[in-house]
C-alpha cells in the first residue's frame, strides 16, 4: 500500500492567558491509500485537533505551531488558503463533528449540495444537480430528500446527507470526526456501515475519529491511540484488541463493559491538562507499570514489530 | 406513613400528553410522550434499567417520578401513596427518600461556591448531623464511600474537578441522604470511558446500603453491566421487560432484537455480517407520536402484520419475561 498522507511532528497550540495549551504536541502519522484509519482516545486527547490541524481548520486562538503535512508532494501547512480551498471536496473532504447540525436550515438539501459543488469545480447547475443526486443515491438516500429542509430529517439522515456531501466530488481521502456520536444504536450501525463502504465503492481512504473502541473494532483497519496530545500506540486493529502494548491502550480496552463481558475496570487518576502536561511520559501518573525513567524521559514512538508502533519505556528506547 | 406495600414505586397506566402549537391555522398538536406505561419496583433494593433511544420518553418518566410533571392520566404511587399526595403533604420526606443524579455533571454545580457546600446544604436541610464534628465525619465517610479522597476534594471549586469526580461527588450526596430510591438519568454519558466503570461500580454498591436505583440510559452495555432488571422503551411505550440476563440473552420483541444486534462488539473478529436497511420511517424526524392507534413499532418492524396497524398490543408474560407484541 502506498502512502497518501504523511504527518510529520505536527503541533497545534491554543493561546490562553495562562500560556499555550499544547493540545496537539508533536504527532507523526502515515495514512496509506485505501485504508480505514481509526483515531481513538478520550475527550481532550487531541483527536479532533489533529484532524483540524491536518485540514488547516484550526481557528484562533489556536494555531499550527510547527510540523508538516505532506499530501501529493505538497506541504499542506504552508499552502495558501485559496489553493487549499480548491483541494477541499476534490482531494480531501471532511465530515465535521456533530455534522447533523451543520446543514443550513433555510435552504433545501439539494441547493446546499449544488452550492458546494459549483464553488469547487467549474460545471453547470444541471451537471451539479446530477452529481448531488448520485451522491445521495450512493449513500442509500431516496431522492425525496433533495427537496427537504434539514429540520424535516432525523439526525441520522442529516448525517448521511453530510456523508453524501463529503463524497460528491470523489475525494481521495475523507476525514470523519465522531461520525456516529449522538445517534441511537440502529442509526449508528447504519451510518458506520456506510462509511465502511466508501472504500469499497469509491476507493476512498477514510480517517475516522471516534472515542468508542467498539466502532473501531467494526470498521477500522488500523487504530491510532492518542493520549495527552501525543500518539501512544499505532497498530492493526486486530493486534491492538488482542494484545495492546501500551498500558493506556490496555486500560482503555478494559474500561468498556459489553454484552459479552460483564466486567470493566477504570483507569485511576484523571487526564492531565494541556496547559501543564506531566514531565516524562505523560501517562506515568496513572500508569500501573511505572519505572524510574518514566518520570523523566518522554518515550519516543518506536516501531517494535512490523507495523506496530508504541511509545513506552517497557519496550525500550528513551 | 406506615402503610405497608410490597412495591416501592409503582406506575399504573401512566399517560403523558404534551400539546403544542403548530404553524397550521393555530391548531393544537398532541404528542403522546408516554402511552400506558406500567411498571413497579420492588421494596428490595435492585437496579432497574430503563433503556430507550432519544425521544422515547425516558426523561419524561424521570420527571413524573420526581413530581416535576403531572401525568395526564394514570397513577404514580410511591410506597402505595400517590406522588402528588407526597409532594403536597410530605414534601421533605419525599425529597429525602427519592433522589436524582442528572446527566451533565458540568451544569449541576454552582461555579461560585466550593463543592463542599453541596454536602453541607444537604446535612443542614435534612438535619442529618447534631454538630459540626459529626457533619464533617459524615462528609468524609461519604466521599470515601465513593472512592474520593476528602483531603483532595474538599475546599475545591467545581472547575477544579474532572467530570468523573463531579459525578461521584453527586453520588456522595446521595450516600449521605440514604434515599430509598435513586433515579439516575444517563449518569455516565458525559464521562470518559476510562472513568465510567468506577462510577457504575459505586452505583451498584448502593444496593447494599438499601438504595434502589432506576438507571435511565440509551446504552445497553452499561445497563447490562449494572442492572438486575431491564425495561425497553420505544416511542413512549414499554415493549419488553424482565431480568437482564433473560432480556439480553433471549430478546423477544423485534425492537429489542434489532437493538441488540446493532450494538458494536469491541472485538474485531466479530464484525457485523448483516446489513441494516434504510426505511422511509427512519427518514423523517420522529418526535413523539401523534396517535395511539396501532403498535408503536409498526412502521419499522420486519414482522408487522395487519393486526399491528390498528391495535395496540398489551403486555403478556412470555418465557419468564413480559413483552408487548402480537407475535406472542
Amino acid at each position: 500500500m502506498s502512502q497518501i498522507l504523511d504527518v510529520q511532528d505536527l503541533k497545534v497550540y491554543f493561546r490562553t492567558i495562562l500560556g499555550d495549551a499544547k493540545s496537539l504536541d508533536g504527532v507523526s502519522l502515515r495514512v496509506y491509500e485505501g485504508e480505514i484509519l481509526g483515531i481513538a482516545g478520550e475527550s481532550g486527547c487531541g483527536k479532533s485537533t489533529l484532524v483540524e490541524g491536518i485540514l488547516k481548520l484550526v481557528r484562533p486562538p489556536g494555531y499550527i505551531h510547527s510540523g508538516k503535512v505532506i499530501y501529493n508532494g505538497k506541504n499542506l501547512v504552508e499552502l495558501e488558503e485559496e489553493e487549499f480551498r480548491k483541494m477541499r471536496w476534490t482531494d480531501i473532504s471532511y465530515i465535521p463533528q456533530g455534522s447533523m447540525n451543520s446543514l443550513n436550515p433555510v435552504i433545501k438539501v439539494e441547493e446546499q449540495m449544488i452550492d458546494g459543488i459549483i464553488s469547487h469545480i467549474d460545471i453547470s447547475y444541471q451537471e451539479a444537480k446530477e452529481i448531488a443526486d448520485q451522491a445521495l443515491n450512493s449513500v442509500g438516500l431516496p431522492l425525496d430528500v433533495t427537496q427537504m429542509y434539514s429540520h424535516e430529517l432525523s439526525g441520522g439522515m442529516r448525517q448521511r446527507v453530510c456523508i453524501a456531501m463529503s463524497i460528491c466530488l470523489k475525494p481521495k481521502i475523507v476525514f470523519a470526526d465522531e461520525p456516529v456520536t449522538a445517534l441511537d444504536v440502529v442509526m449508528q450501525k447504519l451510518n458506520l456501515q456506510t462509511i465502511g463502504e466508501l472504500r469499497e465503492k469509491f476507493g476512498i481512504t477514510v480517517v475516522m475519529v471516534a472515542h468508542d473502541m467498539a466502532w473501531h473494532a467494526e470498521i477500522s483497519d488500523r487504530i491510532c491511540i492518542m493520549y495527552a496530545g501525543k500518539i501512544v500506540e499505532i497498530g492493526p486493529t486486530l493486534d491492538i484488541f488482542v494484545s495492546p502494548l501500551h498500558p493506556y491502550s490496555r486500560g482503555l480496552l478494559e474500561a468498556i463493559p459489553s454484552l459479552e463481558r460483564r466486567f470493566a475496570r477504570s483507569i485511576p487518576g484523571i487526564a492531565p491538562s494541556p496547559l501543564n502536561w506531566p514531565d516524562g511520559c505523560r501517562f506515568h501518573p496513572r500508569c500501573s507499570n511505572i519505572m524510574g525513567v518514566c518520570e523523566e524521559v518522554d518515550p519516543p514512538l518506536l516501531e517494535i514489530e512490523k507495523d506496530r508502533f508504541v511509545a513506552c519505556h517497557i519496550y525500550g528506547g528513551g | 406513613m406506615s402503610r405497608t406495600t410490597e412495591n416501592l414505586l409503582e406506575l399504573k397506566n401512566v399517560v403523558k400528553i404534551f400539546t403544542r402549537a403548530s404553524f397550521e391555522l393555530a391548531k393544537e398538536r398532541v404528542v403522546y410522550a408516554l402511552s400506558d406505561v406500567s411498571f413497579s419496583m420492588d421494596i428490595e433494593p435492585k437496579v432497574l434499567a430503563l433503556v430507550g433511544e432519544s425521544g422515547s420518553g425516558k426523561t419524561t418518566i424521570c420527571k413524573l417520578i420526581l413530581g416535576l410533571e403531572e401525568p395526564t392520566s394514570g397513577e404514580i404511587l410511591y410506597k402505595g401513596i400517590p406522588v402528588s399526595t407526597w409532594l403536597r403533604n410530605y414534601m421533605k420526606d419525599y425529597r429525602r427518600e427519592v433522589q436524582i443524579i442528572f446527566q451533565d455533571p458540568f451544569e449541576t454545580f454552582n461555579p461560585f461556591y466550593r463543592v463542599d457546600r453541596v454536602l453541607w446544604t444537604v446535612i443542614q436541610k435534612f438535619g442529618l448531623a447534631k454538630d459540626k464534628n459529626e457533619a464533617e465525619s459524615k462528609i468524609e465517610e461519604s466521599l470515601e464511600a465513593v472512592g474520593l479522597r476528602p483531603k483532595e476534594i474538599l475546599g475545591r471549586y467545581p472547575h477544579q474537578l474532572s467530570g468523573g469526580e463531579r459525578q461521584r461527588f453527586m453520588l456522595a450526596r446521595v450516600y449521605i441522604l440514604r434515599p430509598k430510591l435513586l433515579v439516575a438519568d444517563e449518569p455516565v454519558s458525559m464521562l470518559d470511558a476510562s472513568l465510567r466503570a468506577v462510577f457504575l461500580d459505586h452505583l451498584k454498591d448502593f444496593k447494599k446500603n438499601g438504595i434502589s436505583c432506576l438507571y435511565i440510559t440509551h446504552d445497553l452495555n452499561t445497563a447490562y453491566y449494572i442492572s438486575d432488571y431491564i425495561m425497553i422503551i420505544y416511542a413512549g411505550k414499554i415493549l419488553e421487560k424482565g431480568s437482564v440476563e433473560e432480556v439480553i440473552r433471549n430478546p423477544l420483541h423485534p425492537y429489542t432484537k434489532m437493538l441488540i444486534t446493532s450494538i458494536p462488539v469491541p472485538d474485531p473478529t466479530k464484525r457485523w455480517t448483516d446489513k441494516v436497511k434504510i426505511d422511509i420511517a427512519q427518514l423523517q424526524k420522529v418526535s413523539g407520536r401523534e396517535t395511539i392507534k396501532g403498535c408503536v413499532f409498526y412502521h419499522r418492524c420486519d414482522y408487522a402484520m395487519d393486526i399491528c396497524r390498528d391495535n395496540s398490543p398489551s403486555m403478556k408474560d412470555v418465557e419468564d419475561h413480559e413483552v408487548s407484541c402480537f407475535l406472542y
